[in-house]
């Protein structure tokens, strides 16, 4: 491919791309929640692990009894609402990007190997999807979570560890469709070391569907760290994640429904921008195998 | 035929093996066993008792064969916390989580199915549209959110259910709507998708030309046809919604497995963890296994192909 014609096609996916309801609003939401994450320290009007018992349960803004010092009201430990979502953009948005990345680089590899190869090597890999399906996996991640420690890096790594499977089945596939091709015998043929074929051949090859993978994969990250951490066992407090914080408004469920409302709202969106903008990124690269 | 079943057996024998191992070797994720079982206070002594009294000692792979083998003869070891068999304490909860995953997917598939038949007759349709906004919805919902919100909702503000606990049948209701509604989009599309592949071939336009009424020419031809990638599919949900229902089982308070797996974890209980992760694993297997076998029966074509 010419320099030429990488520009046109570039060109056009952009025209695509702001041509596409989903893309734009997807994308529009979520580089705002994006910007929010990166810039939550000065956006946010207190320190979201700061308590002050004095001022616990503030209701917010549409209430009677809201004080304007505190937007969004506070927790039951007196802390400022707005602020922790906002730094909970950065735990959900850490964590996605952090999984996808460890479980693209295990699930790419071994799909890779697994399609090019073929024969045994095919085997034993398509053989650890098919057991990796069938654990259950919200239990296993909390199994492992809970014995292996709680930190942010225990939790990315072992989702990272569980959730390879899409990214194998994709990549399998698409190495499975190329090994045959003509370039990718000549460069076997012209001695190019396996690395280079792999990675630098058939990986760019198959570009659109990665990213398409990574969008589902980010979100599916997203929905499965906020539950994890509902159930405890997930980022442990003070961090503020969003479904940490649903966890915490869950006794004051009664008379406090924002408490829950809130976060809960904050996951929804930013999931359903990943979806809409990597559902969008699927139209215009074509369909995506599953 | 029969290769075609034996090999699949043979596959779901050997993920069965490597599943159980993997939920044996949980056990030493935390390191050393007995230390985690005499607490972080516990004196060296004690994790020297304990780790003789529970086999600790003993070299892996044997300790390994020992849990396969009695879990073979239907005991899976001793509770920690609550020292009674775990089989016991399976038994008493396992009835909660089959009650709630079997009747939430014959919602799901009663909802699915003839909105997925309806979606495809008019593509593009208002039940399309409303199958989609579903869907994208269904997607970006936390199902434990979900739960909550309709127990504030329904529960509190209406007074419609009870919030919690499963002692009448009413306090399943919303955790089989909340449920249910997470495998309802996957179903639905797979059975819009194949419905519109089957309605656009030949044998359906020759049915429709000989007269047969619409509502015929559906169920006699159509779904019969569209119905084989909804069996694979159909295992796989059954088998999400009975491991997914941990976290609704959390939220509605119901005391089935999932909850049961939850406190283990949370009074680190490991065997009671272990065999429900065998548990759900085995259901699995044993649900796509079926699957697969039936829609070999079915399907003539699929037996070549393994």
């Amino acid at each position: 491919m010419t320099d030429a014609t990488a520009e046109t096609t570039r060109a056009s996916i952009w025209r695509k791309m702001r041509s596409n309801t989903g893309v734009v609003i997807g994308g529009t939401l979520l580089a705002i929640i994006v910007a929010i994450a990166v810039f939550a320290p000065l956006l946010s009007p207190h320190d979201p692990i700061a308590q002050d018992l004095t001022r616990r349960l503030l209701p917010p803004f549409w209430h009677d009894r809201s004080v304007p010092e505190h937007l969004l009201g506070t927790d039951h430990l007196g802390r400022d609402y707005l602020s922790r979502l906002l730094y909970g953009a950065r735990v959900s948005l850490g964590v996605g990007l952090g999984v996808t990345f460890v479980s693209g680089v295990i699930g790419i590899t071994l799909g890779l190997l697994a399609g090019y190869f073929g024969g045994r090597i095919d085997m034993v890999i398509s053989f650890a999807i098919t057991t990796r399906l069938s654990l259950p996996i919200v239990l296993v991640a909390l199994a492992a979570v809970a014995l292996g420690g709680a930190s942010l890096v225990t939790l990315i790594c072992v989702l990272g560890l569980l959730l390879w499977d899409r990214f194998a089945v994709v990549s399998r596939a698409a190495a499975q469709g190329l090994r045959h091709q003509e370039f990718i015998m000549g460069l076997h043929a012209i001695g190019a070391g396996l690395p280079r074929i792999l990675f630098l051949e058939i990986l760019p090859n198959m570009r659109a569907t990665i990213l398409v993978v990574v969008s589902l994969e980010v979100a599916n990250v997203i929905l499965l760290e906020s539950a994890l951490s509902f159930l405890g066992l997930g980022v442990r407090p003070p961090t503020p994640s969003w479904g940490l914080m649903i966890s915490e408004g869950r006794d004051n469920i009664l008379f406090d429904p924002w408490l829950i409302a809130l976060p809960g709202t904050a996951i929804c969106l930013l999931v359903l921008a990943v979806n809409l903008f990597g559902d969008g990124l699927r139209d215009i690269m074509g369909p995506a195998k599953r | 035929m029969i290769s075609f079943i034996s090999k699949r057996l043979c596959v779901a024998f050997c993920v069965c093996l490597t599943v159980s191992g993997l939920s044996f070797a949980l056990m030493f994720l935390t390191g050393d066993p007995a230390i985690a079982i005499a607490g972080s206070g516990g004196r060296a002594e004690d994790a020297e008792a304990i780790r003789i009294a529970y086999g600790f000692d003993r070299p892996v792979t044997v300790q390994y064969l020992d849990w396969i083998g009695s879990a073979l003869t239907g005991d899976l070891g001793q509770s920690i916390y609550f020292n009674v068999p775990v089989t016991e304490i399976i038994g008493n909860r396992v009835g909660v989580t089959l009650t709630l995953g079997f009747i939430s997917f014959i919602v799901a598939l009663a909802i699915a199915v003839p909105l997925g038949v309806a979606a495809a007759l008019r593509p593009n349709g208002w039940i399309d549209r409303i199958a989609l906004i579903i869907a994208v919805s269904g997607q970006a919902i936390p199902s434990f959110w979900l739960g909550l919100m309709s127990i504030v909702v329904f529960g509190v503000w209406y007074g419609l259910v009870p919030i919690s606990g499963a002692a009448t049948w009413q306090g399943y209701i919303l955790p089989v709507v909340v449920l249910s509604y997470y495998a309802i989009p996957e179903l639905m599309r797979i059975t819009r998708s194949g419905m519109i592949d089957v309605l656009s071939t030949d044998y359906i336009r020759a049915a429709k030309a000989k007269g047969l009424p619409m509502h015929l020419v559906i169920s006699r031809h159509a779904l019969r046809n569209a119905v084989l990638p909804l069996v694979s599919l159909a295992a796989v949900q059954l088998g999400q919604l009975l491991s997914g229902s941990i976290v609704i089982e959390s939220v509605f308070a119901l005391n089935g497995l999932g909850r049961l797996a939850w406190e283990s974890l949370l009074r680190s209980d490991l065997p009671v963890v272990q065999a429900i992760i065998l548990i759900l694993s085995l259901l699995y297997v044993l649900l796509t296994t079926l699957a697969d076998i039936l829609n070999a029966i079915l399907d003539p074509r699929l037996r070549g192909a393994s």
